[in-house]
């Protein structure tokens, strides 16, 4: 079903920008105040589903073509590698480092290797909702 | 440490296996195999000067130290003795099976795995010296010759009897656990040979017959012995080299060996000796008697073995008798535990030569039915040598090892008669005369084995293939057998005083200070004794049933079928296939409803139950937050979406309902403080009515014709149930807080500690990142479910196809 | 509050069963969402819902709600939101397939062999 409202279409476009942007910054802020990896997946997904519907799934798919079966397991691999990568350094699994840096431009701000965790779980939720939204979605 | 290693080598080789035999595939796997039992006898033959001086070995490995449970390598004489025939036997019958099994037809890499563990497996057996590990190379030993029986797996017979042996020996070694259990609670200490030395105090405990009860059990359902014995018949289903190694020569005398292990814990007990000796002199008379009614060459090798098995079991019993009996070092009774581990070795060689060359007619003429062969003494004379020389010692007749021993078994049963404890003296008189009955039919079985194959008429026409001598790469195992067995005859107590004292000396440590203290001297000649006069009875009127065995053969068959042990297993069995099923149909209804319903009233059950039990029935006030008019309307428009879902119509209107319960429960997030809990609700809801607005359109309806649900009073009873439960747990946590929350460390630790200011967040990702990483996991997993769901089904083309 | 709470999650509790408990695969899903929304509130509820701000770090903050009990609702509410997935597809799969979407139609044992 090939929906053909421009007015939908046009306004689509735009929210899907500003939905986007917000939760990357919800992304990036939930260490400090809400937020977080799994609002952030979810507003992403949520971002790509209006467009699914102001649209359709091949458009979207021609657009944005992501393999989302790929991106759960990247998702998944980062998270777990975060997770694992203190143990190389004989501490135990799943420890976080954080730090606080002097950055050109952004000034004084911390960086933390929780973030990589949730980044992780970021990339899970989107690669997992968008599979199967999509898969749902091209059933027949 | 490395004495322990020794053990896992076999075990760590096998991993080798698949990849040599993927790799390269010109050269029989078995060649490579070959090195490790090989490398393994000449590793242990290094231990065997030391060992015969009475030294002893030990090394440990630890394994879960919290529960003080390690590996222990001990190495004393009976260990040692077993170690080599594993690895001794293992070497000689890896190279009989290069021969025996083709490279290109067999599934070499499955059969060598299974080999090489069992080999390990037996190696812990007998060299451990705690009891948890005992039991669990144990269990590994069954497992792998489970393995190793259902080899053939697609033959009906072979699973057959690998799932019967396993039921038996698996059975009886979890028996075997119960008395290692009881032992360690009277004891105190899991390891033998602190329990060895504390055994006087263990007499008078009140498990301690428990305790031995159940240990016999163990060894008798592994060596076979009655009524047990029944899977060993049925376990020669597996390849021939199997049956060599595993049912004659190493895993069924495991049981012997843990009899002869636990010999000086036990043996001041007379159950011990009674039910030992006993039940080994019924198992020799049972299997040397139905060995003659066996028609499959291997079918007589097993109840063979069954027999012998059980004259070395009795002769153990006779050994613990030397406990009872002031300075038994000088008496007759020194010689039963003499005999037995004598008898041992003796048995493994000859036994295993037969075996083999039961395998090479098998393999040569295509068939083992002791009716259909006959005459191939000139076709294959040496396999008829080896053959002869193996049941010619069997038999127990001279210059083979076998006469050996027998006599040397005779005089233990002699002895016994004379033993006055424990009502011997009234029931003395039976054990020779059993142990002579047997005998006579052990000689009527070694050449109803022997001429019944290779001499009489030469019946071509009944053989599958042509016949001829194997290939000598088959004969040299059997021939070494062979030659062991005259051999050992010469020089009796050249091994006697190598092997057979420091074992010995390990099973009576309280009669002998070293293994050199062991006064006995085998000859093959030792006077006009009444031992020779019953061989001669056995020889001649051996002979005379021999040949008159046509005649009285059919006496076997006079026996009912319904009443054998056989057919108790296999109505056991049967009944607890049907039982169970019927027990399993009351409430297995296959309706998912039925199952809810049990879940829900057990949870309900339980919790209620938990409640009332804690008194955790008092509901306090306190504390609790104001209440606000905007919360009580959020509370209604809950209760009202709530209600929708029930009593909808149609599934548009139900989906709603459910929306309309999410959002408000979002909205419930945003008044109690829980911003990320809002976010992420209200973004969930969304895509979850996309998500099914899109599955809509495949969507059922609700019945038929989109009607109201109709009322069930059981389902309403369960349900009111669950909600007053649910409510009463909520009161319950609201009234009594029993700890104090755990938050308080979040709060002080979030900043120093995790850098992080959104407590919520930080607690996902830092403090219990471990289920936020299975969580990810399990989306993932929900994922990949979806898209299999859909994406990897068949279509109805490939399903017609499927269908025919 | 908490005392009202209590009720109204037995009352969610009470009609998720009575849904799960009928024949229409459908009812089934939309009752597991409800269930999932009852315990929720339940875990919730059980933390206490007093607190005055929400449970992060600004300046001068006073009395915090129980962040623990959010943190787990959050995992919660991600799981569910993968298994009512999940069940909707299995029950349009199915659907799909039997022709039927009556669970009491649906029995894997073999009575009718």
């Amino acid at each position: 079903m090939k929906t053909n409202d421009v007015i939908l279409q046009f306004t689509a476009k735009i929210v899907f920008f500003i939905i986007f942007f917000f939760s990357i910054h919800i992304f990036m802020a939930g260490h400090y105040t809400p937020g977080g990896g799994f609002v952030g997946g979810l507003l992403t997904s949520s971002a790509i589903v209006l467009l699914v519907l102001a649209f359709d799934l091949k458009t979207v798919r021609t657009v944005l073509p992501f393999n989302y079966t790929y991106l759960t397991a990247t998702g998944l691999l980062l998270a777990l590698s975060t997770a694992a990568f203190p143990m190389f350094l004989g501490e135990p699994f799943f420890t976080h480092f954080f730090d606080y840096f002097d950055l050109p431009l952004l000034g004084k701000q911390s960086l933390h290797t929780a973030m990589l965790f949730d980044g992780g779980v970021y990339l899970v939720v989107v690669g997992v909702t968008m599979t199967i939204i999509q898969t749902i979605g091209e059933d027949e | 440490m490395l004495q322990v290693l020794y053990i896992f080598i076999p075990m760590l080789a096998a991993i080798l296996v698949p990849f040599l035999y993927k790799s390269i595939k010109n050269i029989h796997t078995g060649w490579f195999v070959l090195a490790v039992p090989a490398t393994l006898v000449i590793i242990y033959a290094s231990y065997i000067a030391k060992v015969a001086k009475g030294e002893v070995f030990q090394a440990e490995l630890p394994w879960i130290p919290s529960l003080d449970i390690s590996v222990v390598s001990y190495l004393d004489g009976l260990s040692l003795l077993f170690s080599l025939l594993i690895t001794g036997i293992g070497s000689l019958v890896v190279l009989y099976s290069i021969f025996y099994l083709d490279k290109h037809k067999e599934k070499l890499h499955n059969f060598y795995v299974y080999l090489l563990l069992f080999m390990s497996a037996m190696l812990g057996v007998v060299q451990s010296d705690h009891l948890i590990t005992l039991y669990f190379f144990w269990e590994l030993t069954s497992i792998s010759s489970f393995l190793l029986i259902g080899y053939w797996y697609t033959r009906d017979a072979s699973r057959f009897g690998a799932l019967k042996s396993m039921m038996i020996t698996v059975g009886g070694g979890l028996m075997m656990l119960g008395g290692f259990i009881l032992l360690s609670i009277m004891g105190g200490t899991y390891s033998i040979r602190e329990l060895i030395v504390i055994a006087p105090d263990l007499v008078g405990h009140p498990l301690f017959t428990w305790s031995l009860v159940l240990l016999l059990l163990g060894a008798f359902t592994k060596s076979a012995q009655f009524p047990f014995y029944i899977w060993l018949p049925d376990a020669m289903e597996a390849p021939t080299p199997v049956s060599a190694y595993l049912h004659s020569a190493t895993m069924v005398k495991a049981g012997l060996y843990l009899v002869a292990r636990f010999t000086p814990i036990f043996a001041v007990s007379e159950l011990w000796v009674w039910l030992v000796t006993g039940v080994g002199l019924l198992t020799l008379f049972w299997g040397s008697f139905f060995a003659l009614k066996q028609t499959d060459l291997k079918g007589i090798l097993a109840f063979s073995t069954v027999s012998q098995l059980g004259l070395i079991m009795s002769l153990l019993g006779g050994g613990a008798v030397a406990f009872h009996v002031n300075g038994a070092a000088d008496l007759v009774f020194k010689f039963a535990a003499f005999a037995a581990i004598f008898h041992l070795i003796n048995h493994a060689t000859f036994k295993g030569s037969l075996f083999m060359i039961a395998g090479i007619i098998d393999h040569e003429t295509g068939t083992r039915d002791i009716r259909k062969l006959g005459g191939l003494m000139s076709i294959m004379p040496l396999s008829f040598t080896v053959a002869a020389i193996g049941s010619f010692s069997m038999a127990g007749l001279p210059p083979f090892n076998g006469f050996l021993s027998k006599e040397m078994f005779l005089s233990a049963m002699l002895a016994l008669n004379e033993f006055e404890l424990f009502g011997f003296d009234t029931w003395g008189a039976l054990f020779p005369i059993v142990a002579w009955i047997a005998s006579i039919f052990t000689f009527i079985y070694s050449f109803y084995f022997v001429f019944r194959t290779f001499a009489g008429q030469y019946k071509p026409e009944q053989f599958p293939r042509k016949p001829h001598e194997a290939p000598i790469g088959m004969l040299i195992s059997p021939m070494i057998l062979a030659a062991f067995v005259v051999i050992i005859f010469f020089i009796p107590n050249l091994i006697g005083d190598t092997f057979v004292k420091p074992a010995v000396q390990a099973i009576q440590p309280f009669l002998y200070d070293s293994p050199s203290a062991i006064d006995i001297h085998v000859s093959a000649w030792h006077g006009l004794q009444p031992e020779l006069f019953m061989t001669i009875g056995i020889v001649i009127i051996g002979v005379l049933l021999f040949v008159a065995l046509p005649k009285w053969q059919g006496l076997y068959n006079l026996f009912p079928r319904s009443l054998t042990f056989n057919n108790a297993y296999d109505k056991i069995m049967q009944g607890l296939d049907v039982g169970l099923y019927r027990i399993s149909r009351l409430y297995m209804t296959g309706s998912m409803r039925h199952y809810l319903l049990y879940m829900f009233s057990g949870i309900v059950a339980i919790v209620l139950g938990t409640l009332f039990v804690k008194d955790a029935f008092s509901i306090s006030f306190e504390g609790a937050a104001p209440i606000r008019s905007y919360q009580i309307i959020l509370i209604i428009v809950l209760v009202i979406g709530t209600a929708t879902t029930i009593l909808a119509k149609s599934r548009l209107t139900a989906i709603i309902g459910l929306g309309s319960v999410g959002y408000t429960v979002a909205l419930f997030f945003v008044i109690f403080n829980a911003p990320d809990l809002a976010l992420t609700q209200l973004v969930i809801e969304t895509i979850s009515v996309a998500l099914f607005l899109l599955a809509f359109y495949h969507l059922p309806k609700l019945g038929k014709r989109e009607e109201r649900m109709r009322f069930q009073l059981n389902r309403a009873i369960i349900s009111i149930a669950v909600g007053v439960m649910v409510t009463l747990i909520a009161l319950s946590a609201h009234s009594q807080k029993l700890i104090p929350s755990i938050s308080k460390y979040y709060k002080e630790t979030v900043y120093s500690l995790a850098g992080g200011g959104n407590i919520v967040n930080v607690i996902l990702v830092d403090y219990r990142g471990f289920d936020t990483l299975f969580e990810i996991t399990v989306l993932s997993i929900a994922g990949m479910a979806i898209l299999a769901m859909i994406k990897l089904r068949m279509n109805r083309k490939e399903k017609a196809h499927e269908n025919k | 509050m908490e005392i009202i709470m209590a009720f109204v999650i037995g009352f969610l509790f009470m009609a998720a069963v009575y849904l799960i408990l009928s024949k229409s695969l459908l009812r089934i899903i939309i009752g597991t969402g409800l269930l999932s929304h009852g315990a929720h509130l339940l875990i919730l509820t059980m933390g206490g819902l007093g607190g005055e701000a929400p449970p992060v770090l600004t300046e001068g903050a006073k009395t915090f709600a129980d962040p623990l009990p959010q943190a787990l609702i959050l995992t919660a509410i991600v799981i569910s939101f993968g298994v009512t997935a999940f069940f909707l597809v299995l029950a349009y799969r199915s659907y799909q397939e039997l022709e039927t979407d009556d669970i009491s139609l649906m029995r894997g044992s073999d009575e009718d062999e």
